[in-house]
């Protein structure tokens, strides 16, 4: 998990400028079947094997509205606190592209299904509210695989397409142009992927391109209030990318303003292996659309029960989910921010609640502390981790009864993380159980006490800590197993 | 008589009682098409062999106890934008002339339970945009009752192959009359349904929010049957209508029209009529009310601007259908292109006859930024208008009456240099699509030059029952019996 601190990065190279930004994001859905088609959507199949006469755009098919997709779309709109226009349209967007069966995209433009909404996100050290213009629905287009060393369209050359992915469920999220760093940009996307993931809307894989976004950029002297030229920045994979992509492009932007020139109005990549930007493609060739309503489709009417039923539906968010922790399990602010800032961290705790409840701060403190670094250093989610909640579970409560100390515990989650076994199983193996049982500790301390008469003589004159020695002279029999309680209890109860 | 003369129902009642076998019936029509044809031109794709292999299997079929439906072994022509698994459809382009669907279009699954006998596919204009069947690229579609003279379009060849005997009934499209005009021009039945009553489903797009499917037929109860055999919600169609929640009016045959109200909206019958026409519509209105019809002359102001708002709306929302066809996953392609531009270019250069381009600039230019508030937007306002101009007028009228066209079958190449001259063959049928209305065309008398006149009923939506019974009645008391030389 990622430290929240303000001043993480290097936002703002030349502190007369300020940056300002605004995401489009797209949000591959995850329902069964295909926007406008009976097509089912799965990822990494055989190319083209999941196409029909609609989504290859053959002469007379029809696109027909899932109905799921729709539903979906408003449970997103409304957990970013959307208005649902009543009555919501497709319209088509023209232009020309070989992955585009049709050539036109089926889009939603004056009237989409969400408008004007926020998100909130946690900056560390304040919250920001970031506006949500809009929430719309369209249609993915299908892929190409070109030929030839450039891995372009241009140059290559063959291509061939692969229409499994057209028509996938797409939602645009596009957000006002107020956010203000790069780091917030990075954290608005981290925010909004999780909510995502907690709707279930979608699996949000940024690598597969489930959730991927566009910035536009631009910078501005700090007290105009006239915004720069704009650049854009196409499909952002990544949160690393994101930000590092804004930065580099609002301190090209600010340096080429220093240095007299202008800012050109264009359409650019965010190259990983440079770690710069450069020109897809100049605005001024900027397409006209033409967008006009699909004839094909009729218009979606939408009444307030069925955006109860959708609201509803909405499970608990990560700011209510945030509150819960602090309040009903006395969760500190902060782990309880971090906890449900992570759908599959705040996941894999409720699970491990599930086997075992009567102690939440002890389970969190091991997923914020150990387990989370472990996880960091392998560069693994929680959910590829070999550790079962179960398991996190039985730990904590070993602990919590006192069967292993919590230093043994420490030598079987290692254990666990590396071979995803049963905690009981390795403390059998490794035979780590605390010792408890009061007639074999005394025969040790009787040992320990005989053998150490200097220790008792100075416990006896008032030197209490002189107890220690003959508690440590018990462990190293033990080899550390032994209740230390226990062990403390029957040496006081031999020598006093 | 012989069996091509014969009406659909006619011949159904003969393969019901088993007194012929389906491979008669396609042997006869497969003689008829092979003479006909030669001069008519209204098939593009016409195979025999496949004509006589179906035959024999719905023969099998029947003597297998198959049910016999109305369309069971019926041989029927379909226009070639109505896609037929696995056979050709080219939509009389050249960009399409070696595709095959992939996909049965919703009629024709209908039709398939029927076991209908499938004869080909009928020539158009091409993508269906003309009004006279000489824009396509299989050739033109000659008028059987005078081969000098068009067919009428853009469903020239399934007007023709009905009128000819080439086809006991067919299936075609309706854009902005593209049934209605031909039926008129070439003598026979030409139907309409409201719109979302048939299923576009499998009918290659010209304008989406205009176009229907809809029967030719030589009589009206064939008209009658095939309209219910192919119309019904679609789920694969959004625009389909459900009637779960609407009334479906249930066609009962009527003896006379009494209580029947009907009006003549003045805008159909003043401008660019020929006096023929005029007087031949005139004298059906009598019969109208002779029968107990009560008639009146009527207004529907902003017809004025139908053909207008039309002429905006069909291309624009072609300029966006004809856009898949760009060489990149089926149709034609310019191999020798260098780049993905230049490909597109030649391919829909080469691919596309000159109206279809006409129609795509058009409508290119009408939804560019900049003038669709002017054309586009203004254009549905107008439709708006003639939609509720319609509403008014069903208020008063169960139907309304008026040409079907304002002339008769002009000659090849008459208008082709005009396009506006061209544009106003279709001034009668089109509010009717703008309007989503239901309406039909039936023939109502011969000109002196011997070419038939058609007269059209429309009614309000989805109440095609009371269009039914008009024609119906007027079907019996015109008594259409003459039929082309040909
Ligand atoms: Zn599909």
């Amino acid at each position: 998990m990622k430290n929240l601190d303000d001043k993480d990065g290097p936002d703002q190279p030349d502190k007369r400028f300020e940056t300002i930004i605004g995401l489009e994001t797209h949000v591959e859905l995850s329902t069964q079947t295909k926007m406008f088609c009976g097509c089912r959507l799965s990822f990494g199949e055989k190319p083209n094997s999941n196409t029909c006469p609609v989504c290859l755009g053959h002469p007379g098919s029809l696109p027909v509205v899932n109905k799921k997709a729709v539903e979906y779309a408003m449970k997103i709109a409304l957990a970013l606190n959307c208005r649902i226009n009543k009555r919501t349209i497709f319209h088509r967007k023209n232009y020309f592209y070989p992955d585009m069966s049709k050539n036109y995209q089926i889009s939603q433009h004056d009237l989409p299904i969400g408008i004007g909404g926020y998100v909130e996100i946690n900056m560390g050290s304040h919250t920001r509210r970031i506006g949500i213009t809009r929430v719309h629905m369209e249609e993915d287009a299908g892929k190409l695989v070109h030929s030839g060393a450039t891995g372009r369209i241009s140059g290559a050359d063959y291509s061939i397409g692969d229409f499994n992915r057209a028509g996938t469920p797409l939602i645009e999220i596009v957000t006002e142009p107020e956010i203000k760093s790069p780091l917030e940009a990075k954290q608005y996307m981290i925010t909004l992927r999780n909510i995502l993931l907690y709707l279930g809307v979608s699996d949000c894989n940024m690598e597969e391109g489930s959730l991927r976004c566009d910035a536009n950029v631009s910078v501005r002297l700090k007290d105009s209030d006239r915004l720069g030229t704009r650049t854009e920045i196409k499909n952002l994979n990544s949160f690393k990318f994101i930000q590092k992509a804004l930065e580099y492009e609002a301190s090209r932007h600010i340096s080429l303003i220093n240095s007299g020139k202008k800012v050109i109005k264009q359409t650019r990549h965010y190259d990983d292996k440079t770690q710069s930007t450069k020109v897809l493609r100049s605005k001024e060739e900027a397409h006209d659309y033409r967008y006009f309503p699909d004839p094909d489709l009729v218009p979606i009417d939408i009444d307030d029960c069925w955006i109860k039923k959708i609201k509803d539906s909405i499970p608990e968010l990560p700011n209510q989910k945030e509150k819960r922790y602090k309040d009903k399990f006395g969760l500190s602010d902060y782990d309880s921010s971090l906890l449900s800032g992570d759908f599959e961290i705040s996941d894999y705790f409720e699970k491990t609640l599930e086997t075992y409840n009567a102690n939440p701060k002890g389970i969190c403190n091991w997923l914020m502390g150990d387990f989370s670094a472990f996880l960091n250093k392998d560069q693994i989610s929680i959910k590829e981790s070999r550790i079962k909640p179960e398991h996190l579970a039985r730990l904590v409560r070993l602990i919590d009864e006192g069967k292993i100390s919590s230093n043994t515990a420490k030598s079987v989650f290692k254990e666990m993380y590396a071979k995803g076994s049963d905690p009981d199983d390795i403390i059998k193996e490794k035979g780590l159980e605390q010792i408890s049982d009061k007639g074999e500790l005394e025969a040790i301390v009787e040992e320990a006490v005989k053998n150490n008469p200097d220790a008792v003589s100075q416990y006896k004159a008032g030197k209490v800590k002189a107890i220690g020695f003959i508690v440590g002279q018990v462990m190293q029999k033990t080899k550390g197993k032994a209740n230390p309680a226990l062990v403390n209890e029957i040496i006081i109860k031999k020598i006093s | 008589m012989k069996l091509t003369c014969m009406k659909a129902h006619e011949l159904h009642e003969l393969i019901k009682k088993k007194e012929i076998k389906i491979e008669d019936i396609a042997g006869a029509y497969i003689d008829r098409i092979e003479e006909a044809d030669k001069v008519i031109n209204a098939f593009i794709t016409f195979k025999p062999e496949e004509i006589v292999k179906n035959a024999k299997r719905i023969d099998r079929y029947i003597s297998e106890g198959g049910e016999i439906r109305h369309f069971t072994g019926i041989p029927i022509a379909v226009k070639d934008n109505i896609c037929i698994k696995d056979v050709r459809t080219t939509c009389a382009s050249k960009i399409l002339s070696d595709y095959y669907s992939i996909y049965d279009a919703t009629v024709i699954k209908k039709l398939n339970e029927h076991n209908f006998l499938f004869l080909g596919k009928a020539n158009m204009d091409e993508f269906a945009m003309g009004s006279s069947n000489e824009n396509s690229a299989f050739g033109p579609v000659r008028n059987p009752w005078n081969t000098e003279r068009v067919s009428g379009g853009s469903s020239g060849g399934p007007a023709a192959s009905v009128a000819s005997f080439e086809a006991a009934c067919s299936l075609g499209s309706d854009t902005g009359g593209s049934i209605r005009q031909p039926a008129s021009l070439c003598g026979v039945i030409g139907f309409k349904p409201t719109y979302g009553r048939v299923s576009r489903y499998g009918l290659a797009s010209f304008a989406a929010s205009l176009d229907q499917i809809g029967p030719f037929t030589r009589d009206m109860t064939d008209c009658i049957n095939l309209y219910n055999a192919i119309s019904g919600h679609d789920e694969f169609d959004s625009t389909s209508i459900d009637m779960k929640n609407k009334k479906d009016y249930g066609f009962k045959a009527v003896e006379n029209l009494k209580g029947m109200k009907a009006g003549v909206p003045k805008e159909l019958m003043i401008r660019d009529i020929d006096s023929e026409v005029k007087a031949s519509i005139l004298n059906t209105i009598k019969i109208l009310e002779r029968n107990g019809a009560s008639v009146e002359e009527t207004t529907l102001p902003s017809l004025e601007y139908a053909l207008s708002a039309y002429h905006i709306i069909a291309p624009s929302e072609a300029s966006s259908n004809l856009a898949k066809f760009d060489g990149i996953r089926y149709g034609l392609r310019d191999k020798d292109a260098q780049g993905l531009r230049e490909m597109y270019r030649k391919t829909r250069s080469a691919g596309f006859g000159p109206e279809v381009k006409r129609s795509i600039m058009i409508g290119t230019y009408f939804l560019s930024s900049g003038h669709y508030d002017a054309y586009y937007e203004k254009a549905q306002k107008v439709r708006t208008l003639i939609i509720n101009d319609f509403k008014k007028a069903f208020s008063k009228y169960d139907i309304l009456v008026g040409p079907s066209s304002p002339t008769t079958a002009f000659r090849f190449g008459e208008r082709m240099d005009d396009p506006l001259s061209m544009y106003l063959s279709d001034i009668c049928t089109i509010p009717v699509n703008l309007a989503g209305i239901p309406a039909i065309s039936i023939p109502c008398g011969l000109s002196d030059e011997q070419l038939p006149i058609g007269f059209q009923i429309m009614a309000d939506a989805l109440r095609e029952d009371n269009i039914f019974k008009a024609a119906c009645v007027l079907e019996g008391e015109i008594n259409w019996k003459i039929t082309p030389k040909i």
